[in-house]
């Protein structure tokens, strides 16, 4: 048995479907639920902890690919878009758990270490620039 | 041992300037003197990346037919100024968006403004226009709306009266409620201090007393090449300064000039700052020509030789007291605390020291590919200048 995060985005065109249903009906996986916005007819997200075989789960990868449904790795619904950081380092101060860090006091390189992250969304309002987001 | 604009110029052009960063001359000069490093070095690049709020560009649109003198026109909805000629308007970084509704509900989030117009533009995308006008005989269109990107416009040509501060203040909160502030989010009690300054890599703090960076240098403006055109708004040279000349406060600024055709996205980024508003966060850089020992020497100046002033944001900014906390260098601030009146403050940045030595070295490889050249000034930048302030007169005092 194996668990993952993941992390799953849900387009309108998605938001009505079962899925998660058949992902434990027909995959035999055991799934923990730990934040989740899926409206019908809006986006919606879900972020899981999906415990079950590995050839299993790489069903369950395929199945999922057949919806348009985009899968990010990992279970935290805070994202820090790397491309558009400036590394000014302002959220470093806000950020309880040095989630967001000097990767490289150098070159003063900021980066994110998501298992670190407690979603307290203050790097959301501190960032000048937006480039920390959460889905929810 | 000096050397000429010209005799640089021909060693730039020839492939032959020795270039290094603002960062990188410090340790050269340790190592080889500076007699001997002067005689080597040709051009040391320096730069900032940060919020500059007085930001902006004058764009043209070409006209329509029917012609039209546009009166009033909006961005993707940001107001733009149009008391200029007819398809004319000038775009101001700070700009909000119509019906934002600001502080009104406190904290204010300011999301998108006239930077983000600016960021959008030089990133090619697709933004609206709207226009109104009171109609003339030979420009009778009074409504206009139309999708553009930049490549439509005749000149997009960024024009910023105040970039470069050569040294900033340095933020804290001493009251007992959180500020919003354009240093960011000071927590109450001195809980965290913001900074803004590239320290040993920004360009007016390796050349204090402008003895090279004057009217008509060519600079480096977010990719394209630009020109400082003139002495920035609030230019302010006659302050308190250190041994090595370097100012303790803000000090000199630099009125800049580029075409946003050439700008590259990454250094054009539009800025929100919570309860404050939105801005333009812009990246420059400088060449510093080493004409002799002496402008060599002021360009290896060390974070630990640059000192600021710690402000309360909370009552001595506003009110203009004067009052100075503490000083700081801008090492300590680096090292992400500080002690203040026995407590410990956890320190950060608004100015990106990363995506300044970023600039740093993509001007370094321009001029030495040979792209790059240097500019002598038509003229200094006044050196001993105050600054005044606004007494309220007339029958309202
Ligand atoms: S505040 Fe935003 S832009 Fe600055 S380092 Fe943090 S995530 Fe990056
Ligand atoms: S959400 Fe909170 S813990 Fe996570 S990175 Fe942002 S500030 Fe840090």
């Amino acid at each position: 048995m194996i668990t993952k995060k993941v992390y799953l985005y849900f387009p309108k065109s998605e938001t009505e479907k079962p899925i998660v249903c058949e992902l434990i009906r027909n995959f035999d996986l055991t799934i923990n639920i730990f934040r989740a916005k899926v409206t019908p007819e809006e986006e919606g997200y879900l972020s899981l902890e999906i415990t079950g075989t590995e050839e299993h789960l790489e069903q369950a990868y395929e199945f999922l690919k057949g919806f348009d449904v985009v899968i990010h790795a990992g279970s935290k619904a805070v994202h820090w878009d790397s491309e558009r950081c400036t590394h000014c380092g302002n959220c470093l101060t806000h950020c309880p758990t040095g989630a967001l860090h000097l990767a490289d006091q150098a070159t003063r390189t900021v980066a994110f270490t998501e298992e670190k992250c407690i979603e307290c969304l203050s790097c959301i309002t501190n960032c000048p620039f937006g480039v920390c987001t959460s889905a929810f | 041992m000096t050397k000429t604009y010209a005799e640089i110029n021909e060693k730039i052009a020839a492939g032959k300037a020795v270039v290094l960063t603002a960062e990188e001359v410090i340790d050269y000069v340790d190592r080889h003197g500076l007699d001997k490093a002067a005689q080597e070095v040709d051009v040391v690049t320096t730069a900032t990346f940060g919020p500059m709020c007085s930001s902006g560009c004058f764009l043209n649109f070409g006209h329509s037919t029917p012609k039209m003198r546009i009166s009033e026109a909006w961005i993707a909805d940001v107001p733009a100024y149009c008391g200029i000629a007819a398809v004319d308007v000038y775009l101001g970084a700070t700009e909000l968006r119509q019906n934002d509704p600001a502080n009104m509900y406190f904290p204010g989030e300011f999301r998108y403004g006239g930077g983000h117009v600016i960021e959008d533009l030089v990133a090619g995308k697709k933004l609206q226009l709207f226009g109104l006008s009171y109609g003339t005989d030979d420009y009778p269109r009074r409504e206009i709306r139309t999708m553009f990107d930049i490549n439509d416009l005749n000149q997009a040509i960024m024009t910023n009266p105040r970039n470069c501060y050569q040294n900033y203040n340095v933020a804290v909160n001493c009251s007992d409620k959180t500020i919003h502030t354009y240093l960011g989010i000071l927590k109450p009690r001195m809980r965290n201090m913001t900074y803004c300054s590239a320290g040993q890599l920004a360009p007016l703090l390796n050349d204090p007393t402008y003895q090279t960076i004057g009217v008509g240098t060519s600079v480096w403006l977010a990719g394209a090449r630009g020109i400082v055109y003139a002495q920035g708004t609030q230019h302010c040279s006659e302050v308190e300064r250190g041994a090595n000349e370097v100012p303790v406060e803000g000090a000199g600024t630099l009125g800049l000039s580029g075409d946003m055709k050439q700008m590259l996205p990454e250094f054009v980024r539009g800025a929100s700052f919570k309860g404050y508003g939105c801005t333009l966060a812009l990246g420059v850089g400088i060449p510093i020509p080493i004409l002799n020992p002496e402008i060599l020497k002021r360009t290896t100046v060390r974070d630990r030789d640059i000192s600021a002033c710690v402000i309360d944001y909370a009552s001595d900014y506003p009110q203009k007291t004067g009052k100075v906390l503490a000083r700081f260098n801008y090492e300590q601030l680096r090292s992400g605390q500080v002690e203040l009146d026995g407590r410990k403050v956890a320190v950060s940045s608004i100015s990106s020291y990363h995506k300044a030595l970023k600039i740093c070295n993509l001007l370094k490889a321009e001029i030495e590919d040979g792209s790059f050249l240097l500019s002598e000034p038509s003229q200094r930048l006044p050196l001993h200048q105050g600054m005044n302030s606004l007494e309220i007169t007339g029958p309202n005092k």
